[in-house]
């Protein structure tokens, strides 16, 4: 039973995300853990469903055991639905060979049967590796105002960093004249957030187009978009204000745990009319111990607390001993902190012990990389992990 | 094995007046983040009963909120799965106009429901037994022993307002019960005390009710228990985990606070290995210490903002602690708010309290202070 949905959302989660290292060693990047109890895909995930749109495609690709278990049913999201819901869509055998998803649009391209199903008018297209809150709604209702062809969502970023987007070029009434991708010298600060509304038959005549182009990389920004420009489509920019950010590298998904933090954080993950849900562990509350001290800090369910711990995230069912400093850290669940042992600006990725006396990282300074200890691993007691490592998942565990 | 249980939601809701004058007592808040029936709930699922029955009596509205579609603790079944039995009153029979007091009353009146049921064995739990149990356990020893009713119970020195709000056992070697006692005035000292957790074969529970409408019984200990305790095989489960006997807000401040002083309570309730409590499911965001905050001995929940000081305090979710307020041997429930420089000391917050600035206010250990749900001061 499928009914018409004006729109259909399609969450690209399949990147391996391989510069957070360790940490996307056994998961994809939109299942890392962030902000104490969520996952990345949360974010798009709630934004969805907060936007009304109740029909999402998530495309998985790379390491999917935990995406898939993780997002399951759908229904810590609501999306456990009769006629619409989440639904996985992995790569799969066809008739003519199996193919994996080859890029962004080579994704969707395999999966038109999927979105043609709900026969929608419109196609938003989302990708798993971003934090912020949208409402999809109000850039449908743009997009459709203008009558546009598609619509990108535009944000305005520093010039130094322009040349990791697609940037554009956008005439007064909003429409987009050029589109660059990653662009060496960037003629404009407008970037694209990945975040497209296609008008279904023009995304369908042109996925299908890219793709009996042997040439193309069949990705959006390089290919799809300027060749819709070049054919003169109606493409317009949705300016988004308020806060984003990629997390694709260990120093920004550090930047973007801290920007949780503060009385007034410069992201609001507590605000009781945009929730961010996700998948509950069932934890019991937290309690910080008669030696314990918690300042400027996230701290999630099950954790016990008895060291001090200044200016972290932490996940759930984390365990800090006496004695132990934890600063500038974000500690994902379970992690247990030994007595006296000192982390410092750090990632300290899940089921990882740190054992007595154990001293993690460095005091954060300016050029220095954040430390990182992949999951499981087991800092001996006494021992010393310097400044911006990476410790590799299951470090130093005897296994069986 | 097959078993169903039954929760009954509203007996003793007159232990603590104060906190189930706006609900049952099955949804009093207890432990941080939950309500008193999470913990007969999730025994009851992580014994693999998936057939929950939850007679209610009068209030529960909040109960059945809290419920929901019973998703939270994984009772959410197509077949099975947790079902509120409103009271049952004939609208052409004037003389059935008046609810239920006893738990007896309480299955006399959904007997046309139990009557279904196809399980062989029925767990009945009261909605406050606060502890963390396999009720396979029970279930087990009912069966080897060839007893008809098995009642678990705990070894304990009761105060004698305790005991007034209990049932006590005694029993002969061999764990079957010679003598019991309903609510005994003037008892203070060691005794068997009641978990209010009965194992019974379902066919003859249904026989208990259908003579308890014959004969015209109303209480289960008196009527049952006690004509009978000669002639059947009604046996005591010795229980010797936590068990926290709440019966009056003394009792209810008390037994909160030792999950914060007792690391045995709050590991044999909250850290049993598979186990878990499970409530409802808020997504709150995780609980942000200022910069200026003190926190210390305290057990806080999801979804807190704390700018000020505490000790000795227990938070439910969503409280907001303002700048410059201490706060200390309290317990704030879910989304309490204080504003700046207000100071709390023994004080039980309900539900939605919100204390302006610079307010203080202060009970003491045998009577805290109560706040009113939703009372603005």
């Amino acid at each position: 039973m499928y009914k018409k949905t004006e729109c259909v959302a399609m969450l690209l989660a399949g990147g391996q995300g391989s510069r957070l290292y360790v940490l996307t060693e056994k998961t994809a990047k939109p299942a890392v853990v962030f902000g104490g109890k969520y996952r990345i895909i949360d974010f798009p995930l709630s934004n969805c469903i907060h936007s009304g749109i109740c029909t999402v495609g998530v495309l998985t690709q790379y390491q999917p055991l935990q995406l898939n278990e993780y997002i399951g049913n759908g229904q810590p999201w609501d999306l456990d639905r009769t006629a619409s819901g989440v639904t996985i869509l992995p790569p799969y055998q066809g008739k003519n060979g199996a193919d994996w998803y080859k890029g962004t649009a080579n994704a969707i391209y395999q999966n038109l049967d999927f979105i043609n199903r709900y026969d929608p008018d419109h196609v938003l297209i989302l990708s798993g590796d971003h934090i912020y809150k949208m409402d999809y709604s109000k850039m449908l209702r743009v997009h459709k105002e203008k009558g546009a062809d598609c619509t990108i969502a535009l944000l305005d970023v520093p010039i130094e960093e322009a040349s990791r987007f697609g940037i554009m070029t956008t005439d007064d009434d909003g429409r987009i004249t050029e589109f660059e991708e990653k662009p060496p010298k960037p003629k404009s600060t407008k970037a694209s957030m990945g975040i497209y509304i296609f008008r279904r038959s023009v995304l369908e005549e042109y996925l299908k187009r890219d793709e009996a182009d042997p040439t193309s990389a069949n990705d959006f920004g390089k290919n799809v978009i300027p060749a819709m420009l070049r054919d003169g489509c109606r493409l317009y920019a949705y300016p988004f204000l308020g806060y984003w950010k990629d997390v694709g590298t260990l120093h920004s998904l550090w930047e973007a745990n801290m920007d949780l933090l503060g009385v007034v954080p410069n992201f609001d993950i507590s605000d009781p009319k945009w929730r961010i849900y996700s998948r509950n562990n069932a934890e019991p509350p937290h309690l910080i111990g008669e030696s314990g001290r918690v300042t400027d800090s996230l701290v999630a369910g099950g954790c016990e607390i008895y060291g001090v711990v200044e200016n972290c995230v932490l996940s759930g069912g984390v365990r800090v001993a006496k004695g132990a400093l934890v600063k500038d850290s974000v500690i994902m669940q379970n992690v247990e902190i030994g007595e006296g042992a000192t982390v410092n600006y750090s990632i300290i990725d899940a089921d990882v012990t740190i054992e007595a006396g154990a001293v993690v990282g460095r005091a954060k300074a300016d050029e220095e990389n954040v430390t990182v200890v992949g999951s499981s691993a087991l800092i001996k007691a006494g021992e010393k992990i310097p400044g911006g490592v990476i410790v590799a998942e299951g470090y130093a565990r005897e296994h069986g | 094995m097959a078993v169903t249980g039954i929760i009954f939601s509203n007996m003793h809701d007159a232990n603590i007046p104060q906190l189930t004058r706006v609900r049952t007592l099955a949804s009093v808040p207890f432990g941080c983040r939950y309500r008193f029936v999470d913990f007969t709930l999730s025994n009851m699922v992580n014994s693999n009963i998936n057939n929950v029955y939850i007679i209610a009596h009068n209030n529960y509205q909040s109960l059945m909120s809290h419920i929901g579609s019973g998703k939270d603790w994984d009772l959410a079944r197509r077949f099975g799965g947790i079902k509120i039995l409103p009271p049952f009153i004939s609208a052409f029979d004037a003389r059935e106009r008046t609810l239920y007091t006893s738990r007896l009353e309480a299955l006399k009146s959904v007997y046309n429901t139990l009557r279904h049921i196809q399980d062989e064995y029925v767990i009945m739990s009261d909605c406050d037994v606060i502890c963390n149990v396999d009720l396979n356990d029970i279930l087990r020893d009912h069966i080897a022993n060839g007893a008809d009713i098995t009642i678990a119970v705990k070894r304990m020195r009761l105060t004698p307002e305790q005991a007034r709000s209990n049932v006590l056992f005694k029993t002969d070697e061999s764990g079957r019960i010679t003598d019991v006692k309903a609510n005994p005035v003037q008892f203070s000292g060691e005794a068997n005390v009641s978990l209010n957790i009965v194992a019974v074969r379902t066919e003859y529970l249904l026989e208990i009710i259908r003579d308890a409408v014959t004969y015209n019984y109303t209480s289960f200990t008196r009527d049952i228990i006690r004509r009978r305790m000669g002639k059947m095989n009604y046996r005591v489960y010795n229980y010797d985990g936590y068990f926290a006997c709440v019966s009056s807000l003394a009792d209810y401040y008390r037994c909160n606070m030792e999950l914060i002083t007792n690391q045995y309570a709050r590991e044999s309730l909250f850290r049993m290995k598979d186990r878990p409590v499970y409530t409802k499911v808020r997504n709150s965001s995780p609980t942000y210490y200022s910069p200026d905050s003190s926190v210390k001995n305290s057990l806080i929940a999801d979804g807190c903002v704390v700018e000020g000081t505490v000790e000795n305090s227990i938070l439910f979710r969503g409280v907001k602690i303002g700048r410059k307020c201490t706060v200390s041997n309290c317990i704030l429930m879910q989304d309490t708010f204080l504003g700046e420089g207000v100071c709390l000391k023994y004080v039980i917050s309900d539900k939605n309290a919100v204390v302006r600035d610079g307010r203080m206010l202060a009970g003491c250990e045998e009577q805290p202070y109560y706040i009113d749900k939703g009372k603005m001061l």
